[in-house]
């Protein structure tokens, strides 16, 4: 709480032309936390990144990163941060070694330290075998990664990523993960923008749901997730036969309690834990066999579709979202 | 159990990063897009099979139905088709620098602690290089069907810093395009549709005598005939202008000079506010 913020966004704005990309956007991005900034395609989160690294000048408010004005400190911005932009721009025509020669050369890096952090990053990110091939020869996700050590060459304690997993397939995805993950174990501050709303669950402290400029809801995911709707019990129970005296228990709990007889699945409305205990503790008593027993809190895709009216991601349109239990498992 | 992360502004030890020098990031850029041109020698196709070509088209096929008072027509041709490739300098530093835009380098390099205009000085040396290597090759394809240097060491070398001076002007107006365009095809596009009518209304392959009197008067007036006279003049590759030629023919080297100048004033300040306008979103 003490320590001071790593990244700030103050009411920043920015148009082009008559469209306000940014409408007015803060938030505060604790030292060694990773903020998500989560929202839709064209919600304004490709333009605060870019506002944020410099690349972009706000037409209003402003910005710190690492405790440096955005606009009346640049140098001292980029000197702290890494970013990972959208398309990686990495250098297809150059080969992955001489990337990292030629950003390590532009920071000024001594030229010892370039070679030792290449062998060290390529190590990491499982693209040694890669190195001295033309980057165009690589696959999306090895971009990804190539992307990513470039950033990291200089070790910068801030790292923006704009939607670093967009377009890979599932196993770069979570591999990707794996390696921000350790970035961040490591005390590193991470801004991440994503439409993937279980990316933003999966890597974030705190998410900022951004639409159509404007913040429309912050927390941490499992606050976001309460804001959305009530939790709800999920029981499974071993013997169909025991489906209507299972409800009629349920029932004396929770006043609403939906049976899916195929299934033999029973789900209750439920305030927290306190209601998941109580019932557990009931059907114990009981005697009725359980397969399985747990809280089941909104995802960030009911969060989200409950904020805006639609949902967020293009492959969730066809309603597949489901409930994703969370609790013990007897 | 409290558990706060470790406030740690710098979670590894960081190197030293040292701000380069514009100089510094030039040369490291120039590096990169010398890469590119090894990397993909078909990038110098336009500056070193097409120079060839193009010199042995003229000389051979347009060259004995062209006369050339005073001198032969490959001394005449050879300056003139180094002016143009120089002018195309214009165009190759427009379609990289929108390749550089498009591609999110220039991204990538606006978030590195580095002077900005190092991408544009990198651009423009790298573009004179390659333009450069297109003259060497005509030269010596020139050499070989004929072609010298007759007036001396001093004069050769001012006709080819003369050269350099005016596509180094010239690259500004790419630069000023590149910003503009958003993709390399309409660059392309542009920049040949240009190109072509200002080397070619000019006395580059034929002496402008002969052309209709107003069509004459734009050649003679074309920066791109003063520059060509100038080469001609100082490696005596042919007469000087003759008294009826327009003022600028008549001193061509200081008006070749002084066009260098006035492109550099008017398009080099525009080509930075223009690339720094399309750097700013």
């Amino acid at each position: 709480m003490t320590a001071a913020p790593a990244v700030e966004a103050v009411e920043l704005v920015k148009h082009f032309g008559q469209t306000r990309a940014v409408d007015g956007v803060s938030f505060v991005v604790p030292t060694g936390t990773v903020l998500g900034l989560l929202g839709p395609n064209g919600a304004g989160k490709t333009t605060l990144v870019r506002m944020l690294t410099t690349l972009s000048v706000p037409t209003g408010g402003t910005g710190r990163v690492a405790g440096y004005d955005i606009l009346r400190e640049p140098t001292q911005v980029r000197r702290s941060m890494g970013l990972t932009g959208q398309a990686a721009t990495v250098d297809e025509i150059l080969t992955g070694r001489e990337n990292l020669k030629l950003i390590g050369s532009l920071y000024g890096l001594p030229k010892s330290h370039v070679r030792e952090a290449t062998e060290r990053l390529f190590d990491r990110f499982d693209l040694t075998e890669a190195a001295d091939r033309m980057a165009k020869t690589y696959s999306g996700g090895m971009r990804r990664r190539l992307d990513l050590a470039v950033s990291l060459l200089a070790a910068p304690p801030i790292l923006f990523l704009d939607e670093p997993t967009t377009g890979l397939d599932p196993q770069s995805r979570s591999g990707l993960w794996a390696v921000l993950r350790e970035l961040v174990d490591e005390g590193t501050t991470l801004v991440l923008t994503t439409q993937y709303l279980e990316e933003a669950d999966h890597l974030a402290d705190e998410i900022v749901v951004v639409d159509h400029g404007k913040v429309i809801a912050a927390g941490t995911p499992t606050q976001l997730k309460d804001q959305a709707g009530q939790a709800s019990v999920v029981v499974t129970l071993t013997n169909a036969a025991d489906l209507d005296d299972a409800a009629r228990l349920m029932r004396s709990h929770s006043p609403e309690v939906h049976v899916e007889r195929g299934s033999r699945r029973l789900t209750a409305r439920a305030a927290g834990l306190g209601d998941m205990t109580r019932i557990a503790a009931v059907f114990e008593s009981s005697g009725i066999e359980l397969d399985d027993l747990g809280l089941a809190r909104p995802s960030l895709d009911d969060v989200f579709l409950h904020l805006t009216g639609h949902r967020a991601e293009a492959e969730a349109a066809d309603g597949t979202t489901e409930q994703t239990p969370e609790g013990v498992t007897p | 159990m409290t558990a706060v992360r470790t406030p740690a502004l710098s979670p590894v030890t960081r190197p030293p990063i040292s701000p380069p020098s514009l100089l510094r990031a030039s040369t490291a850029i120039v590096w990169r897009n010398l890469l590119h041109i090894r990397r993909m020698p078909e990038m110098l196709l336009d500056v070193t099979v097409q120079s060839v070509m193009f010199v042995l088209l003229f000389a051979y096929v347009f060259g004995g139905a062209i006369a050339v008072e005073g001198s032969n027509y490959r001394e005449f041709l050879l300056p003139g088709i180094m002016v143009q490739t120089m002018v195309f300098s214009s165009a190759i530093v427009a379609m990289g620098l929108t390749n550089d835009l498009q591609k999110g380098f220039v991204d990538r390099f606006k978030s590195l602690p580095v002077p900005r205009p190092a991408v544009l000085v990198g651009r423009s040396i790298s573009s004179l290089i390659h333009s450069s290597i297109g003259v060497v090759v005509m030269g010596l394809t020139g050499l070989l069907i004929g072609w010298r240097i007759r007036n001396g060491v001093v004069d050769g070398v001012l006709g080819f810093l003369l050269l350099l001076l005016f596509g180094f002007a010239l690259i500004w107006l790419g630069i000023w395009v590149g910003s503009l365009m958003r993709t390399v095809e309409a660059v392309q596009g542009f920049m040949f549709t240009v190109m072509f009518p200002l080397t070619f209304v000019a006395n580059t392959f034929a002496p402008t005598e002969t052309m209709p009197a107003w069509l004459r008067t734009i050649a003679e007036w074309n920066p791109v005939s003063a520059v060509t006279q100038a080469c001609r003049e100082l490696w005596g590759n042919g007469p000087p202008a003759g008294p009826d030629a327009a003022w600028p023919l008549q001193n061509a080297v200081a008006v070749s000079v002084a066009w260098s100048l006035i492109f550099m004033a008017v398009f080099a300040p525009l080509a930075v506010s223009a690339f720094r306008r399309r750097s700013r979103d």
